[in-house]
């Protein structure tokens, strides 16, 4: 594997950017290959938009990842995708969850929330599963599952195995949640199998 | 074994296996975590929240006269606060090893200004190391203590955002056993009184002859070979994004900044057809390597302002015709509403800061959350310059008669213990007119909620004494103390109104928790009653996340508001001026139809 395969995670402060970035970074270390990881820490956790870049691969230089050369996008709020787009690579993967957060700003400023965020990523990347992660969340049992769950979702485009994600998820998850974890990311497979089936 | 750490859990680490027995600091992003990282798995180690940075450093000092491996932490901006220990620290030389961090914030991500401190090393003459990744970060620890026993000096370990917060793999090593020094008595090297001084500066010269030496032949200071015609000199981050762009390329790596080795760099540039330097914010190097006769270019391809990146670096390798094609996205960005950091849905200060904006003084800040008090919709502040600042701009102003509407300094728990005292004092000595607003939210909330000496905890987890704001103020003479809840809009207004009037100095203390830390405040949510509220607006303008505009509209098209109930934590502002009185308790039942 000589190719740096490389993963951006975004969403709004709060919504779990850093644990699923912690989580894949972990996998892919177990499984020996080089990573680095990267996001801001301060501001941003007060309601400003969260990205992390995850990037793994036989050895890995920087830990950010250039414009457009990004393989797969994960987003937890459906603007923020939008918002991310030009960080993905012409075939690259655009998961979304089609949570919609208005920040105060919008109710007055000049800008508005966009009409169909998804619709428009659509229209400009072919590889894209979009799905009601905070609903399928809240039935799994807690809201904040839609970050593992996505991952979940992504994972059936990566090449770690399924046992290995389940130990980094133990790993990094408080002992009383990882059942629910655990669960929600097996959710988040068959998801995308379904996305999948239905797409042919 | 080996482990994935961000460059600060990696600083910590290397702390411990260096043997180090005390670490002070004062929060400030991005170098929080390491003193964290430090008390939360290195109980061993004796760790420390200072009340500011100066003091931090001269505990530190302290430490390394008593003869122990010494390591302070702080931003950038907070070795300016150390500067004073640091510049003749630099004179007397250290008993145990002495590592000083300094993590600068290149683009600002929560910082106010991007000073490059390798400048700083340069100054107060000491040699500074800058690990390129996690696991860099973690060996220049050690080697930074070595290095400081060695040369008798005190060491800069630089680190930036994108090395404090990126994570890499680290190989962990076991620790140490540091040299048995213990306090030796010399007031000739410690007691800087100007005689001993003079002396002193002759020798901090005849250190960096043998510095200079050491830097030629360091491994930390490397060439990696790969028989290019091309080479560049780099360090830090810079040195991977380069990577990145030309790996084919030859390279001087510098991980030992100042001073630089001039014949090795001398002797690269000769072995090459074209050398360039790449480095982040200032050219650091580039004016050093130009001022030894050595011809270089950097800073004509690369920017001065702002971090750079992979792609930036790109961009300028182009420039400087040493790479043909820069791969950049396939689509524009898109242009989409702004997402600001703002104040969390209950903040206290919204309350402060909505009723400064109603008595429309002017209004002088400080570091902190509060900060935020300036973003749009709310948007009142009138000044940001550093810890400590808004009482002496507040007094400035005020002597002036810069405002009629009257001044107001606005300084948080922590910003005012860190170096706002000394500003209060003045104000009462000098006579001056303002009002202090203390914003107590009993946390220093924007780094993450950490202990400080009002929150009667310590790092360590300890039970300890509490400053008492009241008492304090009235102490320095401060003959107007009162306390305001900031969730009561009108009475924080009647209070700021009758403080700006009254003359004298005086302090409103408001001491509302912060809602996240160190627990989570929920209390009942609110909700709108959609057929009472108007589209007015007014509650949107208070720039709460929990309210939204919903889909439902008014005959005018305008939106009317929704509460998220599981962002609201019952604060009430927004109930308090909503005019049409829609904004009710979610558990209660609807009022009219």
């Amino acid at each position: 594997m000589d190719k740096v395969t490389n993963v951006l995670i975004v969403g709004v402060g709060g919504q779990g950017v850093l644990l699923a970035s912690e989580v894949l970074s972990e996998v892919a270390m177990r499984v020996g290959l080089d990573v680095k990881k990267s996001e801001v820490h301060g501001m941003s956790q007060r309601g400003g938009v969260v990205s992390s870049h995850v990037k793994f691969g036989s050895k890995v230089h920087s830990p950010i990842i250039p414009y457009g050369q990004a393989d797969i996008l994960i987003s937890f709020e459906k603007a923020e995708a939008l918002r991310a787009l030009h960080w993905v690579r012409k075939n690259g993967l655009v998961a979304t969850s089609n949570t919609r957060l208005v920040p105060p700003g919008t109710a007055t400023g000049k800008f508005a929330y966009p009409e169909d965020p998804v619709g428009e990523i659509k229209k400009k990347f072919k590889n894209v599963i979009s799905l009601d992660a905070d609903k399928i969340a809240l039935e799994l049992g807690n809201p904040r599952l839609v970050n593992i769950l996505l991952l979940g979702v992504v994972s059936t485009r990566l090449e770690f195995e399924t046992p290995a994600w389940e130990e980094a998820i133990k790993s990094r998850v408080k002992p009383k949640f990882v059942d629910l974890n655990l669960k929600a990311f097996a959710r988040g497979r068959e998801l995308a199998e379904e996305a999948i089936q239905s797409a042919v | 074994m080996k482990k994935l750490l961000s460059g600060n859990e990696a600083v910590a680490r290397g702390v411990f296996e260096a043997g180090v027995k005390l670490a002070a600091a004062y929060p400030g992003t991005p170098s929080t975590e390491i003193l964290e990282t430090i008390a939360d798995q290195f109980p061993s180690i004796y760790a420390e929240w200072s009340p500011n940075e100066k003091v931090a450093f001269e505990v530190g000092i302290g430490s390394s006269l008593g003869g122990a491996r010494t390591l302070v932490t702080m931003k950038h901006v907070g070795l300016n606060v150390a500067a004073d220990p640091l510049m003749t620290f630099s004179y007397t030389g250290v008993g145990g090893g002495f590592v000083v961090v300094s993590a600068d914030d290149p683009e600002m991500h929560s910082s106010q200004n991007e000073q490059d401190n390798r400048f700083f090393a340069k100054f107060a003459q000491i040699p500074f190391l800058e690990p390129s990744d996690s696991q860099e970060a973690k060996d220049f620890v050690l080697k930074g203590l070595e290095l400081s026993e060695q040369f008798d000096t005190p060491v800069m370990l630089r680190l930036t955002t994108r090395i404090s917060h990126s994570k890499g793999i680290v190989e962990e090593a076991d620790p140490v056993t540091p040299p048995e020094v213990g306090f030796k008595r010399d007031m000739s090297k410690y007691v800087m009184i100007p005689g001993n001084a003079r002396k002193r500066h002759v020798v901090v010269r005849e250190r960096l002859e043998k510095m200079r030496e050491f830097s030629e032949t360091t491994e930390l200071n490397r060439v990696e070979e790969n028989g290019s015609e091309i080479g560049i000199i780099t360090g830090g981050i810079a040195y991977q994004y380069a990577k990145d762009n030309l790996p084919e390329a030859d390279y001087l790596k510098i991980g030992f900044g100042f001073p630089l080795p001039i014949e090795k760099i001398r002797k690269f540039v000769d072995d090459h057809k074209k050398v360039i330097v790449v480095e982040e914010l200032e050219p650091y190097y580039e004016e050093i390597i130009n001022a030894a006769g050595i011809k270089v270019d950097g800073k004509k391809y690369f920017s001065h302002v702002g971090e750079l990146s992979p792609y930036k670096v790109a961009l300028g390798l182009k420039k400087a015709g040493l790479l043909d094609e820069v791969t950049g996205a396939e689509i524009d960005a898109e242009e989409l509403f702004p997402r600001p950091p703002v104040l969390c849905p209950g903040c206290p200060h919204r309350g402060a800061f909505m009723a400064l904006k109603k008595t429309g003084v002017a209004v002088t800040g400080d570091i902190g959350c509060y900060t935020l008090g300036v973003v749009p919709p709310l948007g009142y502040l009138d000044s940001c310059i550093c810890m400590g600042a808004s009482i002496g701009n507040a007094i400035g102003m005020e002597k002036v008669g810069g405002y009629e509407k009257g001044v107001v300094a606005v300084i948080g728990d922590s910003t005012f213990l860190h170096s706002g005292i000394t500003g209060l004092l003045d104000a009462v000595y000098n006579k001056s007119n303002v009002t202090v607003m203390i914003l107590d939210n009993r946390i220093t909330a924007m780094t993450g909620g950490q202990e400080h000496p009002a929150t009667g905890r310590t790092l360590m987890g300890k039970e300890t004494k509490q400053v008492d704001y009241f008492e304090l103020c009235k102490a320095l003479g401060v003959d107007s103390v009162r306390v305001v809840d900031a969730y009561d809009y009108k009475e924080t207004i009647d209070a700021i109104k009758e403080e700006v009037k009254r003359p004298g100095p005086s302090v409103i203390l408001t001491n509302r928790p912060c809602v996240l830390m160190p627990k989570r405040i929920m209390d009942k949510p609110y909700t709108v009653d959609l057929e009472l509220c108007n589209g007015c607006s007014a509650c949107f303008r208070i720039g709460c996340p929990a309210i939204m505009p919903s889909k439902e509209l008014t005959k005018r098209k305008h939106p009317k508001a929704v509460i998220d109930p599981n962002l609201c934590t019952g604060c009430s502002l927004c109930a308090q001026i909503c005019q049409p009185e829609a904004i009710v308790l979610a558990e209660e039942p609807v009022k009219a139809k």
